[in-house]
């Protein structure tokens, strides 16, 4: 162990790991923007580390670093020992760029890394303080790597053509003189598969699933937070353990009901099952914040002469909105992603919702970025959501998340 | 003469007006919770002791047809009646059908009678599978041509119920037998096991190392925790698929990549070969659910006063002694909480493993189970079965977590 304390070596280890690190990042990114072959040439990522690293130890002014390191990456890409081994036909510019890209990346995350490491044996807090900012930086590369390759495939992906993506599943280059036939896919989703009606039956059911959701769990929340009565702590409970209940459980009684019900098949039947599955959870989530409200604005609205529930209406709610933003947010999130359901329940194309609709599409005979497509049309709505009311559904997130 | 005052005993009006408000608003809930959870729950017991086919959904009924035939001498109308079913009987089967104006029938079956011109017969109880044609020679004064239409027009009405395998009484404990027995079972117990233990405490350590990534504050934290929550917040429709697609042996960018960046030679089957399948599901379930963990950890971490850590700086504390001797403990509780919560969860996980292999290539959990018996083997009574064996469990694993909850924080 002491060796590694010995500032030089770990910063080399540090730089030599950190050098593959940003080699690997930059050979996927170029090669899923170009389509080109990139990938990290070992003893390039050696010698760039290690020089990178010794510079970072004898050399603490940022703007002095960040300016070699990209001379030095820059020049190492045009010579045997490049960090990157790419194909013959990368032009000199695009060369020049994973150069800069390389050697940038390299410098000024070392720089933050190792600014306190000096050539010298290292005390404990200097030595974890550099392997911890090391880790940290590997660990933002490669969160956000994992999040957003999928998506980013997701989206290009129904971009392209069926042939072109056998032909180099890597080359996700769009041709941009297209102009609007790049959304073809799209286009022919909503001409052809009907998606505008399935956007439209899935925006309903949801919608209508908060609003029953709501209509049940706000009177059940109230009761169970605030009065007393016998078999309070019992009902409180069974929410929790109702709602833990799969449905792949229920599925099996409800398909056969229906079936023989005539509900298999409608909206109706959809909608008769979706707001159960949420309102345990809306319950459980509105009686959590209905005990933090104080009793008092309540007790002075008994006293001059409201009734219960004109207490509810009147003081209850209007101090629960961010409550019940949060809850329809949630419930509308659950219901637009349900899959379980309406894959049993549905069959006849001209009543799908969005997500069966996007399952229709799974065909070995319907080309992949029809899929793609579909996966686009059914998540935008709900990042959209997510992003807009982020606050409220975080909350949300972490209020209901009982429920996985 | 002086009364004692003493504290009223029982319950009072106003508890009493109060306990019966509660019932009302509960109410609702109730009923239809009752009716749309445990009902089903109720019924899958039942189903689950009974020999129920797919096929047995589509109610036994009686079928009559009706054709005129021949001409002249030989005209005669018939009719062909059968039993739907190959496996159950019917009783009380009858049908009766009008005889058109100016036909007349010329001979009459033992188990007919004309009325008028309401020709009615009884068959009692049909056999399964049963099938009898019943030829009735007839004259007509018109048309023969036109009699066929006249005939056929008017749909003979037949009446006769058969069993519902449902609501019998028959009682079978072959659907569990067949589930226990099968060789596969083991290995669905393998997998869920698998699929569970190591999904649960993956996600739940990866939600860690991201929340500790993002317990502190810096430019763009905020983006970096809405872009982490994105693969919980996109519908698994979507996700499932992409990881499909991303990683097909044929036509996937991963498989691609890695060729290309030389870690393998040969592109890799993720989802379609038998050990690698169940890894490359559960990497997906750690994946999707990370963010959970995530959430939780981080708002438990944020709420950690920070005079604690400014102490152990003073003290000389390194870096991980300070995350080993001061963080770990506090999230001890988040973390056990969590733990049990993503247990049963992911135990109860249907769509995930459905939608990225159906359950083949040795990735068939309890839960997909109960979907192969019940409609790819076509056997309702073993999916009820299986749906019954995941109930079970999981209402050991909910006790054990609601007797351990109750002891922890405000959850």
């Amino acid at each position: 162990m002491n060796i590694l304390r010995q500032g030089t070596v770990i910063s080399s280890l540090i730089g030599i790991f950190w050098v593959f690190i940003v080699a690997v990042s930059v050979a996927i990114c170029l090669s899923f923007s170009t389509g080109l072959a990139f990938k990290p040439a070992v003893y390039g990522c050696l010698l760039l580390g290690l020089i990178a690293a010794v510079m970072c130890v004898v050399q603490k002014k940022p703007v002095v670093l960040y300016l070699a390191g990209t001379l030095l990456g820059a020049g190492l890409v045009f010579t045997p020992l490049s960090p990157l081994s790419m194909a013959a036909d990368v032009s000199p510019m695009l060369r020049l760029l994973s150069g800069v890209l390389v050697g940038l990346a390299t410098i000024v995350a070392l720089q933050k890394i190792l600014v306190e490491v000096e050539a010298t044996f290292l005390t404990r807090h200097v030595f974890e303080e550099a392997i911890i900012r090391f880790l940290t930086g590997f660990g933002y590369v490669f969160f956000t790597a994992i999040v957003l390759i999928p998506f980013y495939v997701m989206v290009m992906t129904s971009l392209k053509s069926q042939q072109e993506l056998l032909q180099n599943p890597l080359d996700f280059t769009i041709d941009l003189s297209q102009g609007v036939a790049l959304f073809r896919s799209y286009f022919e989703l909503f001409a052809d598969f009907n998606f505008g009606s399935y956007l439209l039956t899935s925006f309903g059911v949801s919608v209508l699933t908060v609003f029953i959701t709501l209509l049940f769990s706000v009177p059940g929340a109230y009761a169970v937070a605030r009065l007393r009565f016998k078999g309070q702590a019992v009902f409180s409970r069974s929410i929790l353990l109702i709602y833990m209940v799969p449905m792949i459980v229920l599925v099996l009684p409800i398909y056969i009901a229906f079936s023989m019900a005539g509900l298999r098949n409608t909206i109706l039947g959809i909608v008769l099952v979706y707001p159960v599955t949420t309102i345990p959870v809306a319950l459980y989530m509105l009686q959590g914040y209905f005990r933090g409200l104080p009793v008092e604005v309540e007790e002075a609205g008994l006293m001059d002469g409201l009734s219960r529930l004109k207490v509810i209406w009147k003081i209850t709610l209007p101090l629960s909105v961010p409550a019940l933003v949060s809850v329809s947010l949630y419930v509308f999130m659950i219901a637009w992603n349900e899959f379980l359901i309406a894959f049993m329940l549905l069959d006849d194309p001209s009543k799908f919702t969005l997500t069966r609709g996007v399952a229709m599409l799974n065909s070995s005979e319907i080309p992949r970025q029809h899929l793609m497509a579909g996966a686009v049309i059914a998540t935008i709505p709900i990042m959209c959501l997510f992003l807009g009311l982020e606050r409220f559904m975080t909350k949300g997130l972490t209020a209901g998340s009982v429920k996985g | 003469m002086m009364t004692i005052a003493t504290p009223p005993t029982g319950t009072g009006e106003l508890a009493k007006r109060e306990a019966r408000l509660a019932w009302g608003l509960l109410l609702p809930t109730i009923v239809v919770v009752s009716l749309v959870i445990i009902l089903p729950l109720l019924a899958v017991f039942w189903i689950s002791v009974k020999p129920v086919g797919l096929s047995d959904l589509r109610p036994v009924t009686p079928i009559v047809r009706e054709a005129v035939r021949g001409s002249g001498e030989d005209l005669r109308v018939e009719y062909r009646v059968r039993n739907s079913s190959q496996e159950r009987p019917l009783t009380g089967v009858s049908f009766s059908d009008t005889i058109p104006e100016g036909a007349s029938l010329l001979e009459m079956p033992e188990q007919c009678e004309l009325n008028d011109q309401t020709l009615s017969c009884e068959f009692g109880n049909l056999e399964p599978a049963f099938s009898e044609r019943l030829s009735i020679p007839m004259s007509y004064g018109g048309d023969p041509e036109e009699l066929e239409d006249i005939a056929e027009a008017t749909e003979p009405a037949i009446k006769g119920s058969g069993e519902n395998v449902l609501t019998n009484f028959e009682f079978t404990a072959d659907n569990f037998k067949r589930i226990f027995d099968s060789s596969q079972f083991l290995s669905v117990i393998w997998a869920t096991t698998f699929y569970t233990v190591v999904g649960t405490i993956g996600a739940l350590t990866v939600g860690l190392v991201a929340a500790m990534l993002l317990n502190k504050s810096f430019k763009g934290q905020g983006i970096l925790r809405g872009l982490y929550l994105f693969p919980y917040v996109s519908p698994i429709i979507a996700v499932a698929f992409t990881w499909v697609t991303l990683l097909n042996p044929f036509s996937g960018s991963i498989n691609a990549l890695l060729v290309q960046m030389g870690v393998v030679t040969a592109p890799i089957n993720f989802f379609g070969e038998q050990p690698l399948a169940l890894v490359s599901v559960t990497v997906f379930e750690i994946w999707r659910y990370f963010p959970l963990s995530f959430l939780f950890i981080l708002a438990r971490m944020q709420s950690i006063d920070t005079d604690m850590y400014e102490a152990a700086d003073m003290d000389g504390a390194s870096p991980f002694q300070k995350f080993w001797y001061l963080s770990v403990p506090q999230l001890l509780g988040i973390l056990s909480v969590l733990f049990l919560l993503r247990f049963i969860w992911t135990f109860n996980k249907f769509d995930d493993i459905f939608l990225l292999t159906g359950g083949n290539a040795g990735t068939r959990t309890l839960t997909v189970n109960v979907y192969e018996q019940a409609f790819a083997v076509a056997n309702i009574g073993a999916g009820a079965a299986v749906a019954v064996v995941v109930f079970v469990v999981l209402l050991i694993f909910s006790l054990l977590f609601l007797r351990y909850v109750s002891r922890e924080e405000g959850m």
